[in-house]
């Protein structure tokens, strides 16, 4: 096809992100658009909808400054891409991948279509190598696997991104060298955000291995879009082409759900939840579901979406749907992070859905389950108890109840709270809860079979409520 | 119902495809696709879109205008390219080979399309659903000469070591058996008899096809008699499902839907399994491919994968096929049961497929119901559940055969308030509705026991005490007072604190517990805790309840509730679940004893 012959002049009209342009002949959905302002700028955009005469385009880098004149628009023929190279490790790009740190453009090893096929479902393999991040309220809860999806539900102010990097700084797989890479992709941050996570990763050495794609708070807010779908491309040529393990990093998916909403509501689509469009599930599905391993080959891919959750609502649309998708989440607290605990983790709305497969003899300790499941049941127990004593007091409370109580501050300062540099392994996490359990009477154990409360249950026969 | 035109497609579709086009795309947002030149087309026909001959069904006509859902990706279509009419619905391919085999939502065997196109499903990409090369030991069931009519059974091959795949009339035929295939070693594609019927000739080979949206017919829809053993003992004991029953699973996200669904997948006393995986995760997919194979059977001993059909249209793949996937389950599920078999049919979660209803209906500019789903949902819903059943089947053998739903459901937000779930519980007869706070403690399975219901107890019920054993009624009426018991103290608990209960209430909220945490609390990953058949679920009420009644006899003579608690049999009672059949016995004499003990407590006053 003569690609000269599909440049049009003028558009016939411009509402928010939107131009549409008529008159055309044969563009194909979801192709990408050049448009060139008057100025001599250039933006990138995409086409949502196309008739024989009539294309719509959604313009990445906003329409300011578009006239209806002058504004010329090529058609491309062909769907967004991106060149991709193993030197991009260590390089910095904005949202659109156009090299922000000074260097050069990638010189590509090959150039894919950042949308992706699906992974075929029986062209995966299940996770089953367990991450270890370091941190007791992962490791010993909520266990992360590698090909794993598992979101980070925050709240504004909350030390989320602490976390994250404390996470990509301290993540390993035991005993194994591997090729590791950290891609990064920020969807409306603001630049202090940002240049933490870059102050971060340079400290930790992992800048040399990591590939970053920044889209800013003042950035535009319709680039967020692709900014994550680059990333994603990025991250399967480095684990699927060129066998590593890369952990990829998304903040803030709130932000990029915003953008979604600006362009449903700029094309007066039937509004969903909270004013969402109605294919947002399927959407925020597209990015998500490119976690995770592939039969035969070396590498892995890992997410870690961050999210804020407006107003800590769980039950708002973006962390709702990013919870059916993704195979857990680790929650922050508020309460928590009031009472001065960093990770402030509240574990048990957390979930790991892969944990199962990634721990016990031979990858955690045999007693990791066990263990974890008798953390769950004491520690709901004592957030309950906790709840009663606010209304009436300790008076009440057995003595039994006592110790649940005790065990429940201590669960929260010892096991849960610890420092951003502090690396705990499997078998530290694992030993400090046993300290733990060990203040429960050995009967309250019942979810954990004899042998390995003989082998390592160190508190008093009847714990510490042998009272009366 | 004469539906017979629509079974003998192959040759239709094969002389279709050499014609260059019928229609020409207009126009392109998403799925939706809008063609011209489509008069005569069909509401619900299946059409080839494109260049690329991507799958698309019509779904609204107007003039000589059609509206075509495309079930693949349609990046790149451009207006002006073709679009070929199959002149047929969207339909499947019934045959041998169905066992064993994983799907997407439009019936693509993944992995023959893993072997043709790699890792990546790319767009176009096709493969016959049944293999055409695989040989079948075909042995006749029916003579030269015979009269036969819909559903008679002409002749059976040994699709896995589990299933015995019956070859049958396709429904809307009956004629003499002109000639019938001898026993041998046959493909699909050959033709195995040929039936007369006036002075029409109709060849039938071992492929029936079916349009995914019509149900299969029947003799006559029948009242379910006995439940689904399941093995998880707060479904069979409490809110047990029927053989042709439906069930609904809402929960929020967490609450353990999945992994409900999937003990029930491999543990439920059906033939077939039918799972469909709709826009739910791939490495979840990826799970149950790995684990079901090697998942021994207990009734027959072999991988439960020889006797399961899985349909994978996971969250990133195209949204229409997701609307298609359930549809194509349930008709996959009719065909097994019109050889007699009993099928059980798992869809999770049935939300994404209200979803994507939503969202076609919403690129259609149609005027949106309640929350943006479309007015339709409702009817779509009670189609596809009433599409389970206890039947009659046709044909002479006066055979029968069930197919029973569950249903996840995911309601945003855990709300059950919400559209998808108040349809769907005003359709199914049980309801397990899973509890976000169960889960938080990691009370598995989180089956909410005040919330749920099940409208097959009575039938149930009696069922146990005919086949298990007397006395069961009494104790599940009694399982259910103690815990709507337990709620009201933890609501005086709340108020007044628990120091000014009775030793009468004390001893009921140790009841309540003990029921909770050993008998409703079962860990699915626990090698014997996984399953409990009936027989130890009996033996285990059996245990509890003696035990009660001892305790109340305690009381009486003055024993407190904080001796019994010291009792060893509370935490034994906790390890009944697991035990292993070699434990068992032991285990329960030592509860025996424990309990015959409790006569000395009263010593320690």
């Amino acid at each position: 096809m003569d690609l000269s012959s599909r440049v049009y002049t003028g558009v016939s009209k411009v509402v928010g992100p939107l131009i549409v342009i008529e008159g055309v002949e044969g563009i194909g959905y979801g192709e990408i658009a050049e448009i060139s302002l008057p100025g001599g700028e250039t933006r990138i955009g995409q086409v949502l909808e196309t008739t024989t005469t009539r294309a719509l385009v959604q313009v990445f880098r906003g329409t300011r400054d578009l006239d209806t004149e002058g504004t010329k628009v090529r058609f491309r023929g062909e769907p967004m891409k991106i060149s991709l190279s193993a030197e991009m490790l260590g390089r910095t790009f904005d949202g659109s991948a156009q090299p922000i740190d000074g260097g050069g453009p990638v010189i590509p090893e090959c150039i894919r279509d950042i949308y992706g096929s699906p992974i075929n479902p029986s062209a995966r393999e299940h996770p089953r190598n367990s991450i270890e991040t370091g941190i007791s309220s992962i490791d010993g809860m909520n266990t992360l696997v590698r090909g794993q999806k598992l979101p980070i539900f925050s709240g504004a102010g909350l030390p989320h991104n602490l976390l994250a990097s404390q996470i990509a700084r301290q993540a390993k797989v035991t005993g194994q060298a591997e090729k590791f890479a950290v891609v990064f992709a920020a969807m409306g941050i603001t630049y202090e955000e940002s240049a933490f996570f870059i102050r971060e990763f340079e400290e930790s050495g992992a800048l040399e291995r990591a590939v970053l794609f920044l889209n800013l708070a003042d950035d535009p807010a319709i680039e967020r879009i692709i900014t994550p779908r680059l990333a994603l491309t990025t991250a399967e040529f480095l684990a699927f082409d060129k066998g590593m393990h890369v952990l990829v990093v998304l903040t803030d998916l709130t932000n990029y759900c915003e953008a979604l909403r600006e362009i449903a509501a700029a094309r007066e689509e039937v509004p969903g939840r909270r004013g969402y469009p109605g294919y947002i599930y399927t959407d925020l599905a597209s990015l998500y579901e490119r976690a995770g391993r592939i039969r035969g080959r070396e590498g892995s891919i890992t997410q870690i979406p961050i999210l804020t959750m407006p107003d800590d609502d769980i039950t708002h649309p973006v962390p709702d749907l990013t919870g059916y998708i993704t195979e857990g989440q680790i929650v922050l607290s508020r309460e928590l992070h009031r009472k001065g605990i960093y990770p402030p983790v509240d574990v048990l709305p957390c979930l790991s859905r892969l944990m199962q497969g990634g721990i016990g003899e031979g990858r955690t300790r045999a007693d990791h389950a066990e263990v974890k499941n008798q953390l769950y049941s004491a520690y709901a127990r004592g957030i309950r108890l906790k709840s009663l004593v606010a209304v009436m007091g300790e008076e009440g409370l057995t003595p039994l109840d006592k110790v649940y109580l005790r065990f429940c501050d201590r669960y929260e300062s010892d096991f849960i709270r610890q420092a951003s540099y502090e690396d705990r392994s499997f078998e530290d996490t694992l030993n400090l809860a046993w300290d733990l359990l060990s203040l429960l009477p050995r009967s309250e154990l019942k979810r954990i079979s004899k042998e390995y409360i003989d082998s390592y249950y160190h508190g008093v026969e009847g714990g510490e409520c042998k009272g009366p | 119902m004469k539906k017979n035109e629509t079974m003998v497609g192959d040759d239709k579709r094969d002389a279709m495809n050499s014609k260059s086009r019928d229609g020409t795309v207009i126009r392109v947002t998403g799925p939706v696709v809008e063609a011209e030149g489509m008069a005569g087309s069909r509401m619900y026909e299946s059409v080839r879109v494109g260049k690329a001959g991507l799958i698309g069904e019509i779904i609204i006509l107007e003039g000589d205008r059609a509206t075509i859902q495309v079930y693949e990706e349609t990046t790149g279509l451009v207006p002006g390219e073709p679009v070929i009419r199959t002149y047929l619905p969207l339909s499947v391919e019934l045959g041998p080979g169905l066992v064993g085999t994983m799907y997407d939502g439009i019936q693509r065997p993944l992995e023959e399309i893993l072997r043709r196109t790699g890792d990546m499903i790319e767009r176009g990409s096709s493969a016959p659903a049944l293999d055409r090369t695989k040989k079948y030991r075909f042995y006749p069931l029916a003579k030269e000469g015979d009269e036969v009519h819909e559903g008679d059974r002409l002749g059976c091959v040994r699709e896995s070591v589990s299933v015995n795949h019956f070859i049958m009339v396709p429904p809307g035929m009956s004629g003499t058996l002109m000639s019938l295939a001898k026993k041998g070693e046959y493909v699909v594609t050959d033709t195995i008899a040929v039936i007369m019927s006036g002075s029409e000739k109709t060849p039938i080979t071992m492929i029936q096809r079916w349009p995914v949206r019509s149900p299969r017919p029947v003799r006559e829809r029948l009242d379910p008699v006995e439940p689904l053993i399941t093995g998880q003992r707060i479904i069979d004991t409490l809110f047990p499902l029927a053989r042709g029953g439906t069930a609904a699973i809402p929960g929020p996200f967490g609450s353990g839907k999945t992994v409900v669904q999937q003990q029930l997948a491999k543990w439920v006393n059906a033939d077939i399994i039918i799972y469909i995986g709709c826009g739910e995760r791939g490495n979840e997919m990826a799970d149950v491919l790995e684990q079901f194979p090697t998942l021994k059977d207990p009734r027959t001993g072999h991988a439960l994968s020889s006797r399961m059909v899985l349909i994978a249209n996971t969250s990133n793949m195209p949204v229409a096929a997701r609307e298609a996937s359930v549809y194509t389950g349930i008709t996959l599920a009719e065909y097994y049961r019109d050889m007699g078999y009993h099928v059980a049919l798992m869809a999770d979660s049935t939300s994404r497929w209200a979803e994507a209803m939503r969202e076609i209906s919403g690129r259609l500019e149609e005027m949106p119901g309640e929350e943006g789903y479309p007015a339709y949902l409702s009817s779509r819903l009670a189609d596809f559940y009433e599409r389970a059943g206890r039947v009659s089947l046709l044909g002479s053998g006066g055979h029968e055969g069930s197919i029973s739903v569950i249903g996840a459901v995911s309601p945003p937000g855990g709300d059950f308030s919400e559209p998808v779930t108040q349809n769907t519980l005003r359709i199914v007869k049980v309801f397990w509705a899973l509890d976000a706070d169960l889960a938080y403690q990691r009370h598995f399975p989180a089956i909410n026991w005040l919330m749920s219901y099940s409208l097959y107890g009575n039938m149930a019920g009696q069922w146990w005490e005919e086949h298990v054993g007397p006395d069961f009624i009494r104790m599940i009426q009694e399982m259910m007072e103690i815990l709507q018991r337990e709620n009201e103290l933890e609501e005086i608990i709340r108020l007044v604190g628990p120091e000014t209960l009775p030793e009468s209430d004390r001893l009921l909220l140790l009841k309540a517990e003990i029921i909770r945490e050993s008998y409703l609390m079962q860990y699915a990953f626990d090698e014997f805790d996984t399953y409990t058949g009936p027989k130890k679920q009996y033996r285990m009420l059996k245990s509890i309840f003696s035990f009660f009644e001892r305790a109340e006899r305690a009381l009486d003579s003055g024993v407190t509730v904080s001796n019994i608690r010291t009792l060893s049999l509370i935490e034994l009672f906790a390890r009944m679940g697991s035990s292993s059949p070699e434990e068992e016995d032991e285990l329960f004499q030592a509860i025996a004893r424990d309990m015959e003990s409790m006569k000395n407590l009263k010593g320690a006053f």
